[in-house]
């Protein structure tokens, strides 16, 4: 039977099918369906961890009893987990485990487009690349028995374009794995000096073991046709590379670390000219050259700027491009934006009515920043705002400290806003936090969290309060406000960022988005009433439009909310929640 | 030989859908079917793109300028946005639709006039008031159904292959409604 799959669909498939029974993962766009397609499985136990160091720990621990495990991750997720696998590297496994990586060249959703592979080397790990969903499937399996011949963790390098592309898969029955009985072995899982310094003999040896491995592997694949030009490419490239042309030599290479030598070399021996077709850094290309091997094209035809595509393989190689006709005039850019009845919304337009200084965080309050409430001064990475704040307002003193705020939400703060808090506490910061509940992980998709109550599986479990957190931490002020509410939300902010002690502001209310959030009646617009000031326009609502220089509400969108009737000074604003 | 389609319209107009009845439509027909998406920041409210190919045997899931076959567009000014995608002969199918993007609610820009003419003077042009229809069928959301109704007519593929997609793939109360929604599309 044959079926439409997502990569990271099939991802979960090729856990499934290879008996894998342990995921642990934190969402992350493009990666986040593996984790949830996992649990569709009755055989996979399956959660979200509050962040990617803690979900390859857990997977560390499954593999250490013996458990074919697994966790994925988006690239800058790996950033977080980086600690235990690159010594995961040196102890080695006991049941499979398997990493995987999704990488997102374009910054489609992400704040950096870092190339992970440079992760595989430096932390001497395997990894293989699939190039499209029936791939991913097959390559889960051939990780595994990587992990497990080599005594390694081996890691899965997706793309968006791999994990959210969808093709036909055929799928297969699930082989079931006993657990592989866990044995005392301190010399190899306590990553002591004394062990360590033998363990790296042995990383080293297996590093050895794998560039022999990659000379004969299935995974890496020569495809002989014209001999004019060669390609050598990997993932999603490669399928560029045979749309495009499909006459050619191709070096598919599905192991990208160790990369062979030897076979490349050949391949290169057997064509004119070659070239190197690869997204992001210049990895296989520096390989090469590290090992003599010519190369006639590579980075300084593509760059190392997102995304590759049939267009830019034709323009960067001489191929005639296809015609077509652009429209001749700008058309308006169309930036994502909070949806209608969104509650952060009440929150920045405060913010940005205060003029102050926000030191913001990952989510979909990142979308604070755009225009019309422009109120995000910066956006570094899960959990940076807290640090941040801490360090901007240590500088500046006590009167920036009155004009300057973090904003987290409930599942970064989860993520890596805890140990922020604990640091205010500990070095007497003054700073103010705002805690953004939203009772779900909003971004990726709705994910629930350690916050809400319920787990992957949508099972109650015991909910952790953000209050209770900082309370425990040794916060002295919190409070919680309903961001529906702006003018109480202002008064709240003001008082804090005039507090001379550290404080936390939880911002609570739930995303409109959820299903049990009730949709009220879409309010109307007097035009008699309505004088065109524009109030109303100041909160960045899809809903709202100019018709005749008076404000209109579309119907379809607005969700009765009634946060522009508390802009307006002229009561223009009728129906909906608030009447 | 491959086919190339591109689904273009705002976050929440329920695109995706849209590219996976395609999908799975093609795919009972026996086609090699690629989907491409994008999930993410990008569907709050932003422009979506998503790519459907099908043939003998298809390798990229994307769609470059100049390589569309039929672009379906939810809304108009996304169609601008998008034409040069269209290959040379190719057909652009889109609602009539106009949805306000932040800059034009911002008053920062105006949201341009005069397209559909443009772009007809550019392509084959198919419009529909593919809003109207939908609440004609009982629900503005049927906006995509419309819209699929709308591509069906221009393949080769019997009516009922179609219908049976819609009754696999929502909800088995708003299978009527689809129905009228895609008929009002097809007929178009």
């Amino acid at each position: 039977m044959k079926k439409l799959m997502l990569g990271n669909q099939a991802v979960a498939r090729g856990l499934y099918e290879a008996g894998c029974r342990f995921v642990s993962s934190y969402p992350g766009t493009p990666s986040t369906e593996i984790t949830e397609a996992a649990a569709t499985y009755d055989e996979v136990y399956a959660e979200w961890a509050p962040n990617e160091k803690v979900a390859a720990e857990s997977a560390v621990g499954a593999s250490l009893a013996g458990a074919r495990s697994f966790c994925a991750m988006k690239h800058v997720g790996f950033n977080v987990a980086a600690d235990p696998l690159f010594t995961a590297s040196y102890t080695g496994v006991n049941g499979g485990l398997v990493v995987c990586v999704a990488d997102d060249p374009g910054m489609h959703s992400s704040q950096n487009e870092q190339d992970s592979r440079h992760y595989a080397i430096a932390a001497k790990l395997p990894m293989v690349e699939p190039s499209d969903s029936r791939e991913c499937r097959d390559f889960v399996k051939a990780a595994y028995e990587i992990s497990e011949r080599f005594d390694t963790p081996a890691v899965l390098r997706t793309c968006t374009r791999v994990a959210h592309s969808q093709c036909l898969v055929e799928l297969h029955e699930r082989e079931e794995r006993a657990l592989k009985p866990y044995e005392r072995n301190p010399q190899k899982y306590v990553a002591a000096p004394a062990n360590s310094i033998k363990r790296h003999i042995e990383v080293e040896k297996r590093m050895e073991a794998l560039r022999a491995f990659a000379e004969t592997t299935g995974l890496n694949r020569v495809e002989m046709g014209d001999t004019a030009i060669g390609f050598v490419t990997s993932g999603t490239c490669y399928l560029y590379v045979k749309e495009v042309f499909p006459e050619a030599s191709v070096l598919k290479l599905g192991l990208v670390n160790p990369l062979p030598v030897k076979l490349i070399a050949d391949f290169a021996a057997k064509v004119d000219r070659l070239i190197v077709v690869e997204e992001l850094d210049g990895v296989i290309e520096a390989h090469m050259r590290e090992h003599g091997i010519r190369v006639d094209g590579g980075k300084d035809l593509f760059g190392y700027l997102g995304e590759l595509s049939q267009n830019k393989l034709r323009k960067a190689l001489g191929a005639a491009l296809p015609a077509f006709k652009a429209y001749d005039e700008t058309v308006p850019g169309r930036p994502p934006a909070m949806c209608p009845g969104c509650p952060h919304r009440g929150l920045f337009t405060v913010l940005s009515k205060l003029k102050l200084t926000v030191l913001g965080d990952i989510g979909c309050y990142t979308l604070g920043s755009g225009a019309p409430l422009n109120a995000v001064d910066s956006v570094l990475c899960m959990g940076a705002s807290i640090g941040m704040v801490h360090g901007y307002t240590k500088m500046l003193g006590e009167e920036a400290a009155q004009h300057t705020v973090a904003v987290i939400g409930d599942s970064t703060f989860m993520h890596s806003g805890i140990t922020g808090v604990v640091n205010l506490v500990y070095n007497r910061s003054i700073a103010t936090v705002l805690v953004l509940d939203n009772s779900i992980t909003g971004m990726t998709g709705h994910q629930q969290n350690p916050t809400t109550g319920l787990t992957l599986q949508n099972e109650p479990t015991y909910p952790i309060k953000i209050e209770d957190v900082c309370r425990a931490a040794g916060i002295q002020r919190v409070r919680v406000v309903d961001p529906q509410d702006m003018a109480a939300t202002e008064a709240a902010i003001k008082e804090e960022i005039a507090a001379d002690a550290a404080s936390v502001i939880i911002v609570r209310r739930p995303c409109q988005m959820l299903e049990y959030v009730e949709v009220k009646p879409a309010l109307f617009i007097d035009p008699d009433k309505c004088k065109g000031c524009r109030s109303c326009m100041k909160i960045g609502c899809p809903a709202i439009f100019f018709v005749d220089k008076k404000a209109s509400i579309e119907p379809t969108l607005c969700v009765g909310c009634g946060l522009c009737e508390q802009m307006c000074k002229f009561g223009a604003f009728e129906g909906g929640a608030a009447k | 030989m491959t086919t190339s389609i591109m689904i273009v319209g705002v976050g929440g107009q329920g695109t995706l859908l849209t590219s996976k009845l395609l999908g799975d439509v093609l795919a009972a027909q026996g086609y090699d079917v690629k989907l491409s998406e994008v999930h993410g920041m990008s569907q709050r409210g932003g422009s979506v793109v998503t790519y459907v190919k099908y043939g003998d045997k298809v390798y990229s899931p994307i769609v470059d300028q100049g390589e569309a076959d039929y672009i379906l567009s939810f809304e108009i000014l996304e169609s601008a946005r998008w034409i040069s995608y269209l290959k040379v002969g190719g057909v652009l199918l889109t609602n009539s639709q106009k949805i306000w993007p932040m800059p034009v609610i911002t008053g920062a820009m105006a949201y341009p006039e005069g397209i559909l003419e443009k772009l007809s003077a550019m392509a084959e042009v198919q419009a529909v008031d593919a809003l109207k229809l939908a609440k004609q069928a009982g629900s503005p959301m049927a906006v995509n159904v419309v819209l699929i109704g709308l591509l069906s007519k221009r393949m080769d593929i019997p009516e009922e292959a179609w219908l049976k997609a819609i009754e696999e793939t929502v909800p088995p109360k708003f299978v009527e409604l689809n129905k009228r929604a895609f008929r009002l599309g097809r007929e178009a």
